[in-house]
């Protein structure tokens, strides 16, 4: 059996998430890949394992399309039995619509691999896991990265070949993108998380994470009420509905710890909830726990952070 | 212009689910069911075009058991003008639903179809972009801004990392992100209303879909419990032990 992984990456780097996608594509069969950009290309053949890169040579802006990108994975799929990809905004654009020119039912944000046919994926936010029989002769699916450990970036030495990107169905047309200028680490690979909530009551005092988070290393993160507030953009979503993070520290500040939101973090390793209600639901997977107001405790954390040296 | 917006009853977005104890599902029965916060979202924005005189009709669809009349009621009670109840008591998966909707786009011929980006108990994130393939027309996902003008709709996307633009001709497929709108409440008098519009009611096989599940579900379990930890006094006390104990920093 050969699997076929649809990569991510940011200016020709593979994301992590992407090589924990093809740790659970290894588990089916080899594995070849496919990558848009001839930088991305390179580094995808250094992943150890991967037996050939297939690089989309894009000069339209085209390949930030679901259209065409579809197209090209329906076009591809006949050499493979299963089409992976890591769970992203991308990925989730693209492969269902792959799915259905194949006529399959896709299996999202698998989080184990029993068999070529069977897989365990999250259901209702988290609070269940489905382990599910795939009938399809191919099988299309995301992958859940905190789930599966990355197989390294160097080390292997691939052969690429490039593939054409077809035209897509007419009548979709690529305007821009905006990238939120960011120094911090991606909130999905981040060793440590900072997140606040609605506790942090407003854009300003959401800004007061940054100092804990640079001197922790931190991805910062929110929780959809602090999203749907404004207090930050969408990208800091951490939940159902927005990132999966698992690092080895989440920190929660003023978060309540609705199922919504425990459902984006709760694998990480080592949890700490800062929050003024004892009863708020976050202390019931917190590993340490702070009853407090944080506009108080935040300081004092940053005090003892920095005497700690 | 005229929209199609399919819904989906799902369990209440405030109860938590609850693995049934023989393992073959979630427990649903008895439970509150509401529509899928998503697909509200997608029924605001077809009502709020309708508003700005760019929508003449919004028609609501769902697939599901006899009680989703329910649910196009609700749509209806926000605005929706008539729905259509395509009844099935077989487990309805992003592949099936999408191809009833690729049966109804074709009869109805909505010039858009707005969908919520996932229903909050599959979390398949899935039937928008199958309905768009399926019909070979653009799609774009996870919107968090509609412009409709001149025969084509600019959507702002939630993507990774930012936002993107694109621009799609018309007829055209929109799943709707979090942030696009907020859905009123309807009022009385319009769940009243919504009472009296007309409900059709049809069946898969009158559209000549197969709605044979792909997946079958071999077990449903509870993840794993994570257990509470300890409070602690101070902030001394949380650096020393994630120092100490859990050696994280």
């Amino acid at each position: 059996m050969t699997v076929l992984v649809f990569l991510d990456h940011d200016d020709g780097v593979i994301r992590q998430a992407s090589r924990s996608a093809i740790a659970a594509a290894a588990k089916l069969g080899d594995v070849d890949v496919l990558v848009t950009g001839a930088d991305a290309a390179k580094a995808a053949a250094a992943i150890p394992g991967v037996k050939k890169v297939l690089q989309v040579t894009d000069t339209s802006g085209n390949s930030e399309l679901a259209e065409p990108m579809a197209a090209l994975l329906a076009d591809l799929a006949g050499g493979y039995t299963h089409i992976l990809a890591a769970s992203s905004a991308t990925s989730k654009n693209v492969l269902p619509r792959a799915a259905a020119l194949l006529d399959v039912q896709p299996i999202p944000d698998i989080i184990a691999v029993n068999d070529a046919d069977t897989f365990v994926r999250p259901i209702y936010a988290g609070s269940a896991l489905a382990t599910v029989k795939s009938a399809d002769a191919k099988k299309v699916i995301t992958v859940r990265a905190s789930a599966f450990d990355p197989v390294p970036a160097e080390g292997g030495n691939a052969v690429i070949e490039e593939v054409a990107l077809p035209a897509g169905p007419g009548g979709s047309t690529f305007i821009s993108t905006e990238l939120s200028q960011s120094e911090r680490p991606e909130l999905e690979s981040a060793r440590v998380v900072v997140s606040g909530g609605r506790g942090m009551q407003n854009e300003e005092n959401f800004k007061l994470l940054d100092p804990l988070a640079d001197r922790l290393g931190a991805a910062i993160g929110a929780s959809r009420a602090a999203v749907d507030a404004g207090f930050v953009p969408n990208e800091y979503q951490v939940g159902q509905t927005g990132k999966i993070v698992a690092p080895e520290l989440y920190i929660a500040l003023g978060i309540s710890g609705a199922i919504q939101h425990l459902a984006g973090m709760k694998d990480s390793r080592v949890i700490v909830a800062i929050n003024k209600d004892p009863e708020a639901p976050i202390f019931q997977v917190a590993d340490y726990g702070i009853v407090g107001d944080l506009f108080t405790v935040l300081p004092q954390l940053e005090a003892e952070l920095d005497k700690a040296g | 212009m005229k929209v199609l917006v399919p819904v989906k009853r799902v369990l209440d977005y405030n109860i938590k689910a609850r693995v049934k104890a023989d393992g073959s599902g979630v427990e649903t029965a008895g439970f509150k069911m509401s529509i899928n916060p998503f697909d509200e979202i997608a029924v605001e924005e077809a009502v709020r075009l309708k508003e700005k005189g760019v929508v003449t009709e919004i028609v609501a669809v769902s697939i599901g058991e006899a009680k989703a009349q329910d649910t196009l009621r609700t749509a209806m009670a926000m605005g929706a003008d008539r729905s259509i109840l395509v009844e099935t008591d077989t487990v309805t998966e992003p592949l099936s639903v999408a191809k009833v909707l690729k049966a109804l786009v074709e009869k109805e011929k909505p010039d858009l179809v707005i969908l919520g980006k996932q229903a909050i108990d599959d979390d398949m994130n899935a039937t928008g972009q199958m309905l768009a393939g399926l019909l070979g027309r653009p799609q774009a996902t996870f919107a968090s801004k509609v412009e409709v003008a001149d025969g084509a709709v600019t959507v702002t996307r939630e993507i990774d990392g930012g936002l993107q633009t694109v621009k799609l001709a018309l007829p055209a497929i929109i799943t709707a992100d979090l942030r696009l709108n907020e859905p009123r409440y309807a009022s009385l008098p319009n769940i009243m209303k919504a009472r009296k519009k007309p409900l059709e009611k049809i069946t898969p096989a009158d559209l000549g879909v197969d709605m044979t599940p792909r997946l079958s579900v071999i077990s449903v379990a509870e993840p794993p419990e994570r257990k509470a930890g300890v409070k602690l006094d101070s902030a001394a006390e949380l650096v020393s032990r994630l120092r100490n104990e859990a050696k994280v920093i």
